[in-house]
């Protein structure tokens, strides 16, 4: 696999052909904030709070970093004033939901972002996936998964599936950033666990 | 029926066809697309059936059951050939008199023609009429002159010279040239240039290559894609085995929304046909080249229509776009090369390899090449869908084909492109339609959707309206998306019923930077477009909704009160008969008055009085008037001078 | 009460086996075996969905998400007369709104909804494409054009 020269953040950087944004700029230590990233999982592009601009050819627009494949001569920024805007109204869209997720909070401060701009929303499930993720894909149970779509969408468990399987893994419990997940699982366990 | 193994078979086949058929003799063109149907072309048909057999004319006369004509305002529509008389609104009772007078007689039925609105002239030739006159129906056209389920009306129509051309008489590569300098730009959205499109996907490594006709026209208000696909599925399978052939690929499918029962029934009966007649599979005409197709429904999923939730719904997966790089043309379905283009974009690949990509490119505009077909709909007299050549003003669109507004009403803005494209003000009527000229606007092509308005349309609903649509359209996995147009339908929802707050602006404007930057695909980096539009050309309806609690359309439920106007209520009753909620009191020759307490804005009393009173008016923005004293309420009745 | 009729209708294991099987079982036609099933059924019980995970071999919770993220499937059994309101953009300015609101009156459910003697379905579409006609509903496929809330009460109590 060939070498890809670009430039993050003014820095040089060499990457492999294939590897995305984010992973070049992790390895040349140079941090993005991520909240649907795991290394073990298929790289989902869903949080967006990872975009930065890139340039290719003089062309620039704002791409998702975990999704986005390095290009020779890409020109990469990490902040901008319109990169931390947008961040700041993502994690506020967030904070909607999740006011309290360390992950969230961590972010808030330095964006300043303001947990009480936007009408709270009953479900604190941030949609980052990675419970659905970690089990289909490492996992391979599918004991949870995903319904509906937009803001009707939401995660499921399959009580029949979870009843064998969740005990003695719950190895999603420590991903989710808000504790949505296990307040579901109890949820599903007490409601709908089939009983002998 | 035997195979057709040669173009030299094939042209005898045609020649058959066409020697069979007489043109002197008289034929019903019956218009029986779906939206024909739904105002009763099925009774005409069977009356016409009926009548015919009476008469015993079955064999003498022609009946042939076409496709969408376009101009579905007037439906059902009968055309007589050869003379091409035609006939608007027909209803079964019509029939008899349309076969003793105009079919045995050669008489012309004033009544069943087209009548200007205007100056009441009548126009019984088709070509003549103004709504087909101004249109350059080069693709559409063909709908007027085949029965969608006969390959050789196809045939005597022309069908199948273009896939002879390509397959015997070019390379692939010389296909892909000539549709680059035809200039064809996607008619699906987005505009982009077909042959530039098709030569990524040749050139990109892998087999098997795909290639798949978008059907999946979700856009609210479009039907183009429905009548081609009901009209004329041969004109686009002709299109899309061309293009497999310049691409190299051999599989193809058809993604067809579920809610098109016609144009599915159609077009699998049309694949059938072409494969017994070896006009599609192995050996195509004995060419060399292998083609089949797939055909997929759709289940009821907006965002399908993105190319890359297409290809995850084609899948069996459900329908949420991913990233683009890598395009479809480098890794698609499966992840090997695929093109996929619109069902319009499909059926103009016969024509420009027919007339060459020169006598294609002559028509149109610098930077958009072709005719569009539109679907000019809402507040307009002649709705229906037109073909028009780029470069034409909306201006002519909407008035000279359309008829302009009824009811005397005031045009205040054209919506084009779907929910991810704009309102188009009064003041650039004169625009040149156009890819570009379209998107600088603030707006963009689309799929082809011209919703007009008038001055009863209120434009923060309809930023709203889109918004609500696309909330629940989206796929949900991204925040730009699914968190920013919850919030922002909230704050238009707000600001349309009278709760709109000074901030709002600036918030919404904050979600629209976020979802053009952010979001993952074009649903997301769109989705604003309805409000930034709007709000870019009628700032003042958001001011007044948000400062006074005012909405200028007298449209929004919660800031309108309806009062009858004692000066014009003549005691009539209809008002207090039809309320819902009992909200009006009256009498006999009484003035009526709505209690506001009880009244829950529904708008019948509007609807039910009598235009020549007019009584009831809406008002906003300001407070009702008291009612009147109970002694002013007897209405006098004004003697009749003698 | 809830029709006794529709709970016990079972779709027979070998049919469904019979509607995979013309897929030639791939995993790829899982949504056109879960339309032909749809529109058999009238609806997707579980136990469906269940045996289309097993002879599919697709996870059922990938199941789940395809027959809630698509509007043409029902998970739960639908009401003998479908409503559709048309809510496209002409019929939008043509009225529309106050047509729903009025059919959400008249028949006591709102869009997405069955009423409990499973009597009407209620759905919001997006364009039947008979704009001429708009506003527009269509009732069991049959398209009631030019609408106004007035004549709604008289079509909806025509079906019984």
């Amino acid at each position: 696999m060939s070498d890809i020269r670009l430039q993050i953040d003014g820095k040089e950087v060499t990457a492999k052909e294939g590897m995305t944004v984010l992973q070049a700029a992790q390895s040349a230590g140079i941090s993005i904030p991520t909240l649907c990233y795991h290394e073990d999982l298929a790289p989902y592009g869903g949080c967006r709070i990872c975009v930065v601009e890139a340039a290719v050819n003089g062309v620039k627009k704002l791409v998702a970093s975990c999704v986005q494949p390095v290009a020779e001569n890409m020109v990469v920024r990490t902040r901008s004033e319109k990169i931390d805007r947008i961040r700041k109204t993502l994690l506020e869209l967030l904070m909607a939901h999740a006011p309290d997720s360390p992950e969230l909070h961590d972010l808030e401060q330095e964006y300043g972002a303001d947990r009480g701009r936007f009408e709270k929303d009953a479900s604190f499930c941030i949609h980052c996936g990675l419970c659905v993720r970690y089990c289909a894909e490492v996992v391979k149970k599918n004991a949870v998964g995903f319904i509906d779509r937009g803001i009707r969408k939401e995660i499921s468990f399959i009580p029949e599936i979870a009843a064998k399987e969740c005990d003695d893994c719950k190895l999603c419990f420590p991903l989710c950033p808000t504790s949505y997940l296990q307040a579901a699982y109890v949820l599903v366990e007490s409601l709908a666990f089939p009983r002998e | 029926m035997p195979r057709i193994n040669s173009p030299v078979e094939l042209e005898a086949f045609r020649q058959e066809i066409v020697s069979k058929r007489d043109p002197n003799k008289p034929c019903i063109t019956l218009c029986s697309g779906t939206a024909c149907h739904a105002t009763g072309s099925k009774e005409v048909a069977l009356a016409i059936e009926q009548e015919l057999e009476n008469q015993g004319l079955t064999n003498k006369v022609g009946f042939r059951r076409t496709g969408c004509h376009g101009f579905c305002e007037k439906g059902p529509i009968v055309v007589i050939d050869p003379e091409e008389i035609c006939y608007l609104q027909v209803t079964p009772e019509d029939v008899p008199e349309i076969i003793s007078s105009t079919i045995k007689e050669h008489q012309v039925i004033d009544r069943l023609v087209y009548a200007d609105p205007t100056t009441g002239e009548k126009t019984a030739h088709e070509p003549d009429i103004p709504f087909y006159k101004h249109q350059q129906r080069m693709v559409f056209g063909a709908n007027r002159r085949i029965a969608p389920q006969s390959i050789e009306d196809y045939l005597a129509n022309d069908g199948g010279k273009a896939l002879i051309k390509a397959l015997f008489e070019l390379t692939p590569d010389q296909v892909i040239t000539e549709v680059k300098d035809a200039g064809l730009r996607g008619r699906g959205g987005a505009g982009f240039p077909s042959g530039v499109k098709w030569e990524f996907a040749r050139k990109s490594p892998g087999e098997p290559k795909y290639v798949v006709v978008n059907c999946d026209e979700g856009d609210p208000g479009a039907y183009m894609d429905r009548s081609l696909m009901e009209g004329n599925p041969f004109g686009v399978l002709e299109g899309l085995v061309i293009g497999a052939y310049a691409i190299g690929s051999h599989e193809g499918y058809f993604y067809v929304r579920q809610e098109y029962p016609l144009a599915l029934e159609n077009l699998s009966i049309a694949i059938e046909r072409a494969e017994e007649h070896g006009l599609l599979g192995k050996d195509i005409l004995g060419s060399g080249f292998d083609f089949d197709v797939k055909v997929h429904r759709g289940a009821g999923a907006f965002v399908c229509g993105e190319e890359t939730a297409l290809l995850k719904s084609l899948e069996g997966k459900a329908g949420e776009p991913r990233p683009r790089p890598p395009y479809p043309a480098v890794k698609g379905l499966w992840d090997k090369p695929t093109n996929i283009n619109n069902v319009e974009t499909w059926a103009n690949v016969p024509l420009i390899i027919n007339k060459g990509a020169q006598a294609f490119a002559s028509i149109g505009t610098e930077g958009s090449k072709g005719t569009k077909i539109f679907s000019l709909v809402g507040k307009i007299n002649n709705t229906g869908l037109v073909e028009v050549p780029m470069g034409i003003s909306l201006r002519d669109v909407i008035f000279e084909i359309g008829g302009g507004i009824p009811n005397g009403k005031k045009f205040k803005a054209v919506q084009t492109g779907g929910p991810s494209g704009g309102c188009i003000p009064e003041e650039l009527l004169d625009l040149k339609v156009g890819f570009d000229e379209l998107t600088k606007a603030g707006s963009m092509m689309g799929s082809g959707g011209m919703i007009i308005m008038d001055e009863d349309t209120c434009m923060v609903d309809v930023a709203r309206y889109f918004i609500n649509f696309l909330t629940d359209e989206s796929c949900g996995k991204c925040v730009p998306c699914r968190e920013g147009l919850r919030q922002m339908h909230k704050i238009l929802t707000r600001i349309t019923e009278g709760k709109g707050k000074a901030s709002d602006i600036a918030t919404l404007e904050s979600l629209a930077e976020t979802a053009v930057e952010a979001s993952l695909c074009a649903l997301g980096s769109t989705a604003a477009n309805p409000f930034l539009s709007t709000f870019r050309y009628f700032k003042d309806e958001y001011t007044a909704h948000i400062e006074d609690k005012r909405c200028p359309a007298l449209a929004c439920k919660q800031l309108i009160s309806y009062y009858i106007d004692p000066a014009k209520c003549t005691g009539c009753g209809l008002c207090l008969k039809n309320c819902p909620d009992e909200a009006i009191d009256g009498g006999k020759q009484k003035i009526h008055i709505i209690d506001q307490e009880k009244c829950t804005n529904c708008g019948t009393c509007f609807d039910v009085c009598p235009a020549k009173f007019s009584s009831v008016i809406k008002i906003s923005g300001e407070p009702v008037p008291a009612p009147i004293p109970e002694d002013k309420r007897t209405i006098v009745r004004k003697k009749k001078s003698k | 009460m809830i029709s006794s009729t529709c709970l016990k209708e079972k779709m027979d294991t070998a049919k469904i086996d019979r509607i995979i099987d013309k897929h030639q079982g791939e995993a790829s036609a899982l949504i056109q075996v879960l339309l032909e099933i749809q529109s058999e059924n009238n609806w997707l019980p579980k136990e469906v969905l269940a045996q289309v995970s097993e002879k599919l071999q697709v996870p059922l919770s990938q199941i789940q998400h395809i027959a809630t993220f698509y509007k043409a499937f029902s998970l739960v059994p639908k009401g003998r007369h479908q409503v559709h309101i048309c809510m496209g953009t002409a019929c939008h300015v043509r009225g529309a709104a106050r047509v729903l609101d009025k059919v959400q009156n008249l028949t006591g459910i709102k869009p997405g909804e069955t009423d409990l003697e499973l009597k009407f379905s209620l759905e919001t579409v997006n364009c039947l494409g008979c704009c001429a006609l708009g506003p527009v509903i269509e009732i069991d496929g049959k398209t009631h054009g030019k609408i106004s809330p007035a004549k709604t009460s008289d079509v909806i109590a025509s079906y019984d």
